[in-house]
């Protein structure tokens, strides 16, 4: 007999081993997300995915699928929680979408899109940060980093590299690479490598494709990232390597 | 430096998991971990030397900068501010020439705060290169500074400069009736193991850290892994400010504390445990590795204990990372990482150190258990209420006559226990450090118990000179600072709390700002990923809860007030116009 639990009343299908995230997703229900990505271990972070198991608050991207959970994901506490964590994530980094390269294919534009998100509701921080524009074809704004590890996990799961890390505590978190340097000129860092690819945001670039596809026709400016994500995130990886 | 890297890496036996260690000596003999180091010492280790920055960005021990060859380090926690904290940094800044968070001018001597240091019973205290300084006054510091500036190696200083007292106030159920060293095992092993796991049980011992989960169960589930690596660990990274029992318990009853570990490696099948120390007790780590040498002398650890068993302990030290209290975040710590905490499940009793199962237990945890491997079950629930046995040992400070060490039975009032360490004229109480509950004078007929006011063993007396908006800024920056920065609710939001509180407490509040404050709270509490972030803000929400009309009165009379300095903000500005007239500034609102 299948194995089920319930998201928000409807009834789904799990197999052993599954998080609940995965489970959702093989049936078709969209749960917010940033730091995860289905082709990497999950990370937990973000928080987006916060959904409520038996009453008690887990992340859907890490917590194991089990017989009899009855799951809240798409309520209207959870989104307006999902869109406070979106805009902290806001204020927290220097996002100007407008101006940003990235916008349209952004994930974290468009899950506050998904979400409704109007203003920055906290006050900014207006953080210093830098940029490393030192490597030949890709560049770092850490502005816009949200530490959701894609880039370190791709580099070292997918790449067989060890490019990224992130390093500090609290508030002074920040992307490092691995070179003596500090400089991504000097890692082993290819623009073919997944993990310069991967970036949910705009903090990792690929130079001199920024406007190869015009504003309008990027992939958030059709399709709300709920479709996006379920429609396969890995295809959408790929088209988006294919047109910047 | 080649040299002593080389050497200290062959010392540790090119063990990554041995980073901390390794930039402690580094750090001690440097006063900085420089690029130059960490290049020496990632192939030695073969690991990246990503991983050595984090851990150095990590720790509030570790700096990439060259501090002084003395680092002083001031305790901030709000006991040590009620001992006249604020002016005495003052006097510091001013005796020795240095600015808090600076180096002074000729490298001898760098300055700077760090969280609770765990001396809050004989404070204002500090740190000098790792060691503990208690009773910190101005005389004293016209010493330290004149030894440093006649370069006296610490161990020409003033013993009594170092001296940590116990302060131990009130014996109870444990401190009363210590065991004979190995009368726990021996009692264990001639009735059984699994029948004093029975008896574990039957005492109804829960975790003394705080969290209060069953200890035999813990211990249970460890015992039925199928991976039979396992570990055990005690947690001695008290940090919650205001808590400083295992101190004690570590100084002067050891035995007791090495003697539950072991048992509890017989119990789960354990051949290696640890002994994670704060870093901040580094003073009591040579008294321990003695103890630890008289128990494998005494034929109670290393190889073939008692004929039946192989187990050792081995001492680490944290450095500087109140997160690492956190379980899953302690283990990352003794792999050698910063201290995040992992994603549960797994739980450590299946997958811990190395992914092996681990018991994880707090100090007096190991304490409570070797007694009652002697005196069995019933002889400790026999005090304390249903659901919470036995006895609890609390650290005591704040406003009182007698702070210390005081042990009660589970379900003691609080006027009961304010009585007997002499608090009068007592505002409220810190139950839990800033982690746990601020009560009133309205509630002190409430107990101590898991089911009522839970301690890992804070407990911080306030008298009415006291400011409740003090209390809970202090508590706030706490948090902000110690946040690891994994999560978004927790990172971003302990720092948006520490600015809405100081919006509020530094009078730029107005309508709104408290109802703005207290959503902030919840978001935080309830989505952030672990104890720290859930906790963090309970000091704002237990005072605002009791005390709404002290925070609505910090507010101004306008519907909205900018949370920022508005003239401030315009002084490059003027700077850059070359102006300074009545046109080039701005009023914060415009009703003043």
């Amino acid at each position: 007999m299948t194995k089920t639990i319930t998201i928000d009343g409807n009834t789904i299908p799990f197999e052993d081993g599954q998080t609940i995230m995965e489970a959702a997703t093989a049936a078709g229900v969209y749960i917010p997300h940033l730091c995860h990505n289905p082709e990497y271990t999950p990370h937990g972070s973000c928080k987006l995915c916060t959904i409520r198991v038996n009453g008690r608050v887990c992340s859907a991207c890490t917590f194991p699928a089990a017989e009899g959970q009855d799951v809240l994901n798409n309520t209207k506490d959870l989104n307006d929680d999902r869109q406070k964590i979106t805009q902290m994530l806001f204020v927290e980094g220097n996002h100007f979408c407008p101006s940003c390269e990235k916008t349209g294919n952004c994930q974290l534009q468009a899950v506050a899109y998904h979400l409704n998100m109007l203003d920055n509701h906290f006050p900014h921080f207006y953080a210093h940060r830098n940029m490393d524009a030192s490597h030949h074809d890709v560049l770092i704004d850490h502005n816009r980093c949200i530490f959701c590890t894609l880039c370190v996990r791709a580099s070292q799961q997918k790449d067989g590299k060890d490019v990224f890390a992130i390093s500090g505590r609290g508030i002074n978190k920040h992307l490092i690479v691995n070179a003596q340097s500090g400089q991504l000129k000097d890692t082993d860092l290819e623009a073919s490598d997944q993990a310069a690819h991967i970036c949910p945001t705009g903090a990792i670039l690929i130079k001199r494709t920024g406007y190869s596809v015009p504003i309008g026709e990027r992939i958030y400016d059709h399709k709300q990232i709920n479709e996006v994500s379920l429609a396969g995130e890995s295809s959408a990886l790929l088209k988006e390597k294919d047109h910047g | 430096m080649q040299q002593f890297i080389q050497n200290l890496a062959a010392k540790h036996q090119y063990q990554a998991t041995h980073l901390l260690e390794i930039l402690r000596e580094i750090q001690a003999r440097y006063h900085h971990i420089s690029a130059d180091a960490i290049e020496l010492l990632a192939p030695l280790l073969k690991i990246q030397r990503t991983q050595i920055i984090s851990v150095v960005e990590f720790y509030s021990f570790f700096t990439d900068s060259p501090r002084g060859q003395y680092e002083l380090l001031i305790s901030d926690s709000i006991t040590d501010h009620m001992l006249g904290k604020k002016n005495l940094m003052e006097y510091i800044v001013g005796k020795l020439k240095v600015s808090v968070g600076g180096v002074r001018g000729d490298g001898l001597v760098s300055l700077d705060n760090t969280s609770c240091s765990g001396m809050c019973d004989q404070g204002p205290a500090g740190l000098v290169n790792g060691y503990a300084l208690t009773r910190l006054d101005e005389p004293r510091i016209d010493a330290i500074a004149e030894l440093i500036d006649q370069q006296i190696p610490l161990a020409d200083w003033p013993a009594e400069f170092f001296q940590v007292d116990d302060n131990i106030q009130k014996l109870g159920l444990l401190l009363n009736k210590q065991i004979v060293h190995g009368e726990g095992l021996k009692t264990a092993l001639a009735r059984g193991l699994k029948a004093t796991l029975a008896e574990i049980d039957q005492s109804g011992l829960r975790g003394r850290g705080g969290a209060g989960f069953k200890t035999a169960m813990k211990w249970q589930f460890c015992s039925e892994e199928a991976e039979t690596e396992r570990y055990v660990v005690c947690n001695a990274d008290e940090g919650e400010p205001g808590t400083f029992k295992d101190r004690v318990l570590l100084n002067s009853y050891a035995h007791q504390v090495f003697e539950g570990m072991t048992l509890c490696a017989a119990i789960i099948g354990s051949k290696k445990g640890f002994l994670y120390l704060r870093g901040e007790y580094l003073h009591l780590v040579d008294k321990l590795q003695s103890v630890l040498d008289e128990r494998r002398q005494f034929g109670l650890l290393g190889n073939n204990i008692l004929d039946r068993l192989d187990f050792d302990i081995e001492i680490r030290l944290g450095a500087g990372a109140y997160i690492c209290g956190e379980e899953s975040a302690l283990i990352e710590s003794l792999e050698g990482k910063a201290g995040i905490p992992r994603n549960r499940p797994p739980y450590p009793v299946s997958q811990g150190y190395l992914g092996k199962p681990t018991v994880v237990n707090n100090v007096e945890t190991f304490y409570a258990a070797a007694a009652i491997a002697v005196n069995g079950g019933d002889w400790f629930a026999s005090v304390g209420t249903q659901k919470s046995k036995g006895s609890k040992i609390l650290s005591i400070c704040g406003d009182c006559a007698r702070p210390g060490i005081y042990e009660y039975p589970f379900g003691t009032s609080m006027q009961e226990i304010l009585t007997d360490c002499g608090a009068e004229d007592v505002l409220g109480l810190q139950i839990g450090g800033p982690s746990g509950t601020f009560i009133s004078n309205q509630e002190f007929d409430r107990k101590l118990a898991f089911e009522d006011l839970a301690t890992g063993g804070s407990f911080i007396v306030f008298n009415n000179s006291r400011s409740i908006l003090d209390i809970a800024h202090n508590f706030t920056h706490f948090f902000a600072h110690e946040s690891c920065g994994f999560c978004t609710p927790c990172r971003v939001g302990t720092s948006l709390l520490r600015q809405q509180l100081d919006k509020i407490v530094d009078g730029h509040g107005s309508a709104g700002d408290v109802v703005a404050l207290e959503e902030l709270c919840q978001l935080v509490k309830t989505h952030s990923h672990c104890g720290l972030g859930q906790t963090a803000a309970n000091p704002v929400l237990t005072t605002l809860e009791r005390y709404p009309e002290l925070y609505q009165s910090q507010l101004k009379l306008i519907s909205y007030e900018p949370g920022f300095d508005l003239d401030a903000a315009l002084e490059t500005a003027r700077r850059m116009a070359n102006r300074d007239d009545a046109g080039a500034h701005l009023a914060q609102t415009d009703v003043e």
